[in-house]
């Protein structure tokens, strides 16, 4: 190094690198772009596939979230066909199937004639034990054959059309059958729950739906414009994070007068429980919107010309969509958490409306569970939704992004 | 520098405090009717009837005819006194009233954070290290029924096995000797053996949810070039997991305290209505139920505070645990 | 007598590599990633591993200290160490947890990774990292090996050590940690150093001084060095012996001088000819005339940043992003921005552009001030003033086809639409040399040069009279690099287009600019014909710049003299 020769000749690049602001270099050149997505489809089906059709692949790859769907498509099946699924009124009280327990249907008929195939539950007969005046039931051991399509009690489908049909129906319309057992005033406990899964269920798809309007909103308020509105809307979010919110909203359900009829209370309930979930979204869809704020892609379309609201609505939000879906999957089961929370505490939902929380409600007397047990089975339904709204919720969360380097 | 920190994070506190007794305050005054009403009516299921003059009379006493930003005005001064009012229904001041319970609700929460922790830490760690080992799989399948299975149910699961196959009542906080009693030695010691009940049924829910993110976060730092240079260096691998990645993945964990708490006061109102405990949750859903507006607005307003207290806390440890907040 | 001893332990190698084979374990089955890798160390050698990425030298290097990342296996192969010339240890053989191979790393096998920041814990001192790897492996107590880890800071330069020991990582520049990674490494004074891609994430000068370290503590130490990198520019400034990898095969390997002047290998002889050919100017370009018109003129343009807190967002701090830069360039021109990190050479093109909004200053073009303009005004000048962006995965939405994209500008604009769009659509694809076939797909299903062509579409697409190129080539390959870059060339020659042209990489402005700014610290420190700069260079800080470029030819390594610029405003 002694010659001080004044200048180089030659040069070389030097390596890869990021830009002069910093942003690191991060990606290959040697080969096609597709590496990460599933090698079952075809290279040209996966050339021309769209976004939705990536996540649908990278998605069905995820067993569990699958389940998840599964049972979540079982459960609004149930929701919406209640009427149908019901065999019986969930109003009707019967004083002789007081505490009835859970009959199991049996498909597999012997009888004299062969082995038949028709379902069937065991005939439960009542005693009271004179000494003690407990109520015990036993088997009386007669039958009571059941059948799909048969009628039942009447009822009005979705309010509208009158009809008798039902999934189940016993085939003598004098007997009746208990799948999960019946109440303390003798009431099909089936039957309640179906019913009760369409406000349960429902209740979180609608608070969602107003969760997602306030946090899009808001979220995107303080995503796209930042400074202060940001600023205040940040503290907004931080603010209604930490306020503990039982004790809220217990104290905003007391504000209910109970009089209320049933639709205005689910209004209501539905809207206190939503105060939750929009800060969640809210901060996902902020936080989305800063960091695409500045990609390079939306800079092109400002650059293309594309007017603020193509930018937004063209460029930004589908790439937003997908995570905002499963965001709202996951702040589903908190909303029907926090219901089921409320009415169990005698704040939410009130009799004669029925959800989970409501019959739940109902197990809250230690002498009545002791008794019987299968009033804790709406409990059973809200693990179970929650579980499968958890899964979804992750996988979809997981396959989101279908071009994760 | 830290305590500079400290300092400005406590008057960032203010305006959040402030901003609570509004929102209780507003709580209290959002049923339709105040106390006086539900007393009227009261009076009437036993036909007395009160004439107008007295009921003027009494609303001029509980300050119920002035303008509502008087009102609370008046709370909120009163407050800084250490006066909460009076509670309507039991007649008595509602600080004689609160702060047994308060203590009782913060003990409580506490005892379930330190148990949250104490149990969400090992076996995240455990679950992260041996990541889709048979024990990995346990540990996540429990945490997700843990975290879908509410407070109360799982109050009323163990309540039922309690009563069903041990035919004893675990509700309570007190044996039934000692639930009147002064405080004593023997006293803090039953309530040390009552409370497992409701620390486990209050703890589970956020222990899974702990577990879940103790896992995610040393996933990440588990595969960061630092974990290699330690290795590189002659580290044992057990040293060197929990020198760097666990150190580094204890951040994030620490300040989720700024929500667990909030969740575990929320959950403890339910739980104790459940499991009949002595703590704030029981009295404030009767003040609420009976619009009883002082005794519940202190208590809304209690509650909350404690979980800005425990923002403060976990932002403190924060601080103290990781060098790149406090060289921002 | 220990000189012989020495020459014959010189000549046995300290490490063998001997057919090793590693394979990761995947759902579908074994993928091999080395497929009987074998080559030497020696003591007192730098041996450089080359290849691109992909080429499994990382992996080899982490086999060696029997760290291979999960999920890979050693399926074959053996590694003989043999520190003292007395007997060999096959590494591949030890137990990776046990405590001989612990004693070997950081004791007798030091190793520096390649990203400077990741790589040191962010929540514990440079201090006690050092200290707890002396502690590893030397009996000492916790003075001492802290004094030796301020020692040790003071042997690669760290300024003020007494302090710097106390310091986390983030409180330092990407090349003092590297300085700082490179002492702990050293710590024990290991016979072997590994240094993987050390300087790939630094600046051209900082990249200079750690390679100038490395080789001075190497002649100091007489370790034996392997240093892993995909810059033949690097390996002709400090290789002894060249290793050559591509997919997982060693393709060749020999000294250096060798390998530079006489490539066996097809895949050595692309991988030189891609480095040459941006030696000197592009053949195919066509020059600017001398008394064009400008275009446009900038004239004392600045940028601050502001940092605000607080509720009421005070302004705590001001970065001068871009400070009183002024040029003008001429129809036809290509002008260069040259500049490191952080000098604001983006800076000014995206003021340009008016992605930034400019402090202070004019950005004349067709007679109009850009930096005032109305919203109407602002879409005229976005149509005849367009960009490409560096990284062609995040410029191109990759929820849209490669034709949404295309017309995106045509449709904003309203130029065009139904059929005549889809016609346009592949003439301009015709046009950037991709197959108008392919204008249904999304952009995942190209590889990184064909989406650079596809950006180059998007901006030619409004027929424009600039195009700002930001970094265009500095994500792709070298090979790839020129076919872009002459795409660029052959465009400009029959649009008449102006390029504003920023890089960090000297060689690629040589390659297409008729002139080049030199940008430091948000200011030009120097502006000229490309040729003039490079043969000339006036300021300081571009002759440091220059002197800091590897030269890929190791015969001329040690010719010329290098600069450093320190200058007094810090």
């Amino acid at each position: 190094m002694s010659d001080g020769s004044v200048g180089p000749k030659d040069t070389a690049h030097p390596p890869l690198r990021g830009t002069g602001d910093g942003a690191p270099t991060r990606l290959e050149t040697s080969d096609a772009g597709t590496a990460g997505l599933p090698a079952d489809a075809a290279p040209d089906k996966v050339a021309i596939a769209s976004q939705w059709q990536l996540t649908w692949w990278a998605f069905k790859r995820h067993r569990l979230a699958m389940l998840g769907l599964w049972v979540i498509g079982l459960l609004y099946l149930i929701a919406i066909f209640s009427e149908f699924i019901a065999p019986d009124d969930p109003f009707k009280q019967n004083r002789r199937a007081v505490f009835h327990p859970p009959q199991m249907i049996h498909f597999i008929d012997r009888t004299e004639d062969g082995i038949q195939l028709r379902p069937y539950v065991w005939e439960m007969d009542r005693q009271r034990d004179p000494e003690t005046l407990a109520i015990t039931y036993t088997k009386s051991g007669e039958k009571i054959y059941l059948r799909m399509f048969g009628p039942g009690p009447e009822y009005k489908f979705w309010g509208i059309w009158t009809t008798n049909i039902h999934l189940f129906a016993t085939v003598d319309p004098r007997e009746k059958y208990f799948l999960f057992g019946a109440d303390r005033l003798g009431r099909d406990m089936f039957s309640r729950i179906a019913y009760g899964t369409r406000i349960s269920m429902s209740i979180g798809l609608v608070g969602v739906a107003i969760s997602l309007v306030l946090g899009i909103v808001l979220g995107g308020l303080s995503g796209y414009y930042g400074g202060r509105i940001d600023m205040a809307i940040q503290r907004l979010i931080e603010f209604t994070l930490s306020l503990p919110t039982i004790p809220i909203w217990l104290a905003l359900a007391a504000a209910l007068p109970p009089s209320w009829p049933i639709y205005q209370q689910y209004f209501v309930i539905t809207l206190i429980v939503s105060l939750v979930g929009w800060t969640e979204l809210g901060r996902v869809v902020r936080g989305r919107f800063l960091a695409m704020k500045n990609d390079d892609f939306v800079i092109a379309a400002r650059l293309d010309g594309a007017s603020e609201p193509r930018i937004i609505f063209r460029h930004m939000l589908p790439s937003l969509t997908s995570h905002i879906i499963a965001s709202l999957t996951l702040a589903v089961p908190l909303m029907i958490l926090a219901e089921t929370g409320l009415s169990f505490l005698g704040l939410g939902l009130q009799p004669p409306a029925i959800s989970w929380g409501v019959l739940l409600k109902e197990a809250q007397n230690i002498l009545s569970i002791s008794q019987a047990p299968w009033l804790f089975i709406p409990g059973g339904f809200v693990v179970i939704a929650v579980l499968a709204f958890n899964f979804l919720g992750d996988g979809m969360r997981d396959a989101a992004d279908p071009y994760g380097h | 520098m830290i305590w500079r920190f400290i300092l400005k994070r406590l008057l960032y506190m203010i305006p959040f405090l402030f901003a609570v007794s509004i929102v209780s305050f507003l709580l209290i005054q959002a049923p339709p009717g105040d106390y006086l009403t539900t007393y009227i009516a009261k009076l009437g299921e036993s036909n007395e009837v009160l004439d107008q003059a007295s009921i003027n009379n009494l609303r001029a006493r509980f300050g119920l005819d002035q303008p509502l930003y008087v009102q609370y005005f008046k709370w909120v001064g009163n407050l800084l006194q250490g006066d909460f009012g009076m509670s309507f229904e039991w007649r008595q001041p509602v600080s004689d009233l609160v702060w047994e319970r308060m203590g009782l609700t913060v003990c409580l929460s506490f005892a379930t954070l330190l148990f949250t922790w104490a149990l969400a830490m090992p076996i995240g760690i455990y679950s992260a290290v041996r990541k889709y080992t048979l024990g990995d799989y346990i540990i996540t399948t429990i945490g997700f029924i843990g975290l879908a299975t509410p407070n109360f149910l799982l109050a009323l699961i163990l309540m039922y096995i309690g009563v069903v196959h041990f035919g004893a009542d675990v509700g309570g906080l007190f044996s039934p000797e000692y639930k009147n009693a002064p405080w004593s030695w023997a006293k803090v010691v039953n309530l040390i053996e009552h409370l497992w009940l409701p620390v486990i049924v209050l703890g589970t829910g956020a222990t899974a949810s702990l577990i879940r993110i103790m896992r995610a976060n040393l996933l990440d730092e588990l595969n960061r070039p630092y974990v290699d240079t330690a290795r590189a260096k002659g580290l044992s691998e057990w040293a060197l997991i929990m020198k760097y990645p666990v150190r580094v993945a204890l951040n994030p964990f620490v300040s989720t305290i700024g929500w667990v708490l909030p969740n575990l006061v929320s959950g403890a109102v339910v739980t104790a209505i459940v499991l009949s405990l002595p703590t704030a949750g029981p009295l404030m859903l009767q003040a609420l139920l009976s619009q009883d507006m002082y005794l519940a607005g202190a208590f809304v307003l209690l509650l909350s505070s404690l979980t800005v207290v425990g923002m403060l806390i976990s932002d403190i440890l924060l601080v103290l645990l990781d060098p790149r907040v406090r060289y921002e | 007598m220990p000189q012989i001893r020495m020459v014959t332990d010189m000549n046995k190698p300290i490490i063998q590599i001997q057919d090793l084979t590693v394979g990761f374990s995947m759902r579908q089955g074994v993928l091999d990633v080395l497929h009987g890798v074998s080559f030497d160390l020696h003591r007192g050698r730098t041996t450089c591993v080359v290849g691109e990425s992909g080429s499994g030298k990382s992996v080899t290097a982490r086999t060696i200290l029997n760290m291979v990342p999960r999920p890979g296996v050693i399926n074959g192969g053996r590694i003989l160490f043999d520190p003292d010339g007395t007997g060999t240890v096959n590494l591949t053989a030890l137990d990776p947890r046990g405590r001989e191979i612990r004693d070997i790393r950081g004791g007798r096998i030091g190793m520096i990774f390649q990203e400077p920041m990741s790589s040191l814990s962010p929540v514990h001192t440079i201090g006690s990292q050092i200290v707890e790897a002396i502690r590893l492996h030397r009996d000492m107590d916790k003075k001492a090996a802290r004094q030796m880890a301020v020692d040790l800071l003071a042997q690669v330069e760290i300024p003020e050590p007494e302090k710097a020991v106390d310091k986390y990582s983030f409180e330092f520049s990407g090349g003092m940690r590297q300085r700082a990674m490179i002492a702990m490494a050293l710590s024990c004074q290991p016979d072997v150093l590994i240094a993987d891609e050390p300087t790939t994430a630094l600046d051209v000068t900082t990249q200079a001084e750690i390679l100038d370290l490395i080789k001075t503590l190497q002649r100091d130490v007489g370790m034996a060095v392997m240093f892993i990198t995909h810059d033949m520019g690097v390996v002709a400034e400090i290789a002894d012996d060249v290793v050559v990898m591509e997919k997982g095969h060693v393709v060749e390997q020999g000294d250096v001088d060798q390998v530079f002047s006489a490539p066996r290998h097809p895949y050595t002889q692309k991988l030189l000819r891609a480095v040459k050919v941006l030696e000197e100017p592009a053949p195919a370009k066509v020059r600017a005339l001398d008394d064009a018109p400008p275009v446009l003129t900038v004239e004392d343009l600045s940028l601050h940043f502001e940092k605000r807190e607080g509720f009421f967002q005070r302004v705590t701090d001001v970065t001068k992003a871009v400070d009183g830069v002024s040029f003008s360039l001429r129809k036809g021109e290509a002008l260069g921005i040259v500049g490191e990190s952080g000098s604001g050479k983006t800076t000014v093109g995206r003021c340009i552009s008016r992605v930034y909004d400019p402090t202070r200053g004019k950005i004349v073009y067709g007679g109009k001030d850009l930096a005032h303009l109305n919203a109407t005004e602002l879409r005229n000048s976005r149509q005849q003033i367009r960009m490409i962006f560096q990284d062609p995965f995040a410029s191109l939405n990759p929820r849209m086809t490669v034709k949404q994209i295309i017309s995106e500008p045509l449709i904003a604009n309203r130029i065009c639409a139904g059929s005549e769009l889809e016609d346009r659509v592949a003439v301009l694809l015709r046009e950037v040399g991709l197959d108008p076939g392919m204008m249904e797909r999304y952009p995942h299903a190209f590889s990184g040069g064909q989406r650079q062509r596809i950006v180059v579409a998007r901006a030619i697409a409004l027929e424009p009279q600039v195009v700002i190129a930001d970094e265009p080539t500095s994500a792709l390959d070298v090979s790839i690099r020129t076919q872009v870059l002459d795409l660029l060339l052959r465009l400009q020659a029959e649009m008449g287009l102006s390029f504003i042209f920023i890089s960090h990489d000297m060689a690629v402005i040589r390659y297409f600019c008729d002139r080049v700014a030199v940008m430091y610290r948000g200011r030009i420190v120097e502006i000229g014909e490309t040729e003039q700069v490079i043969g000339d260079p006036q300021h300081a800080y571009t002759k440091a710049l220059l002197s800091s470029v590897p030269l890929p030819d190791p015969a001329l390594r040690g010719t010329r003299q290098r600069h450093r610029y320190r200058p007094e405003v810090a």
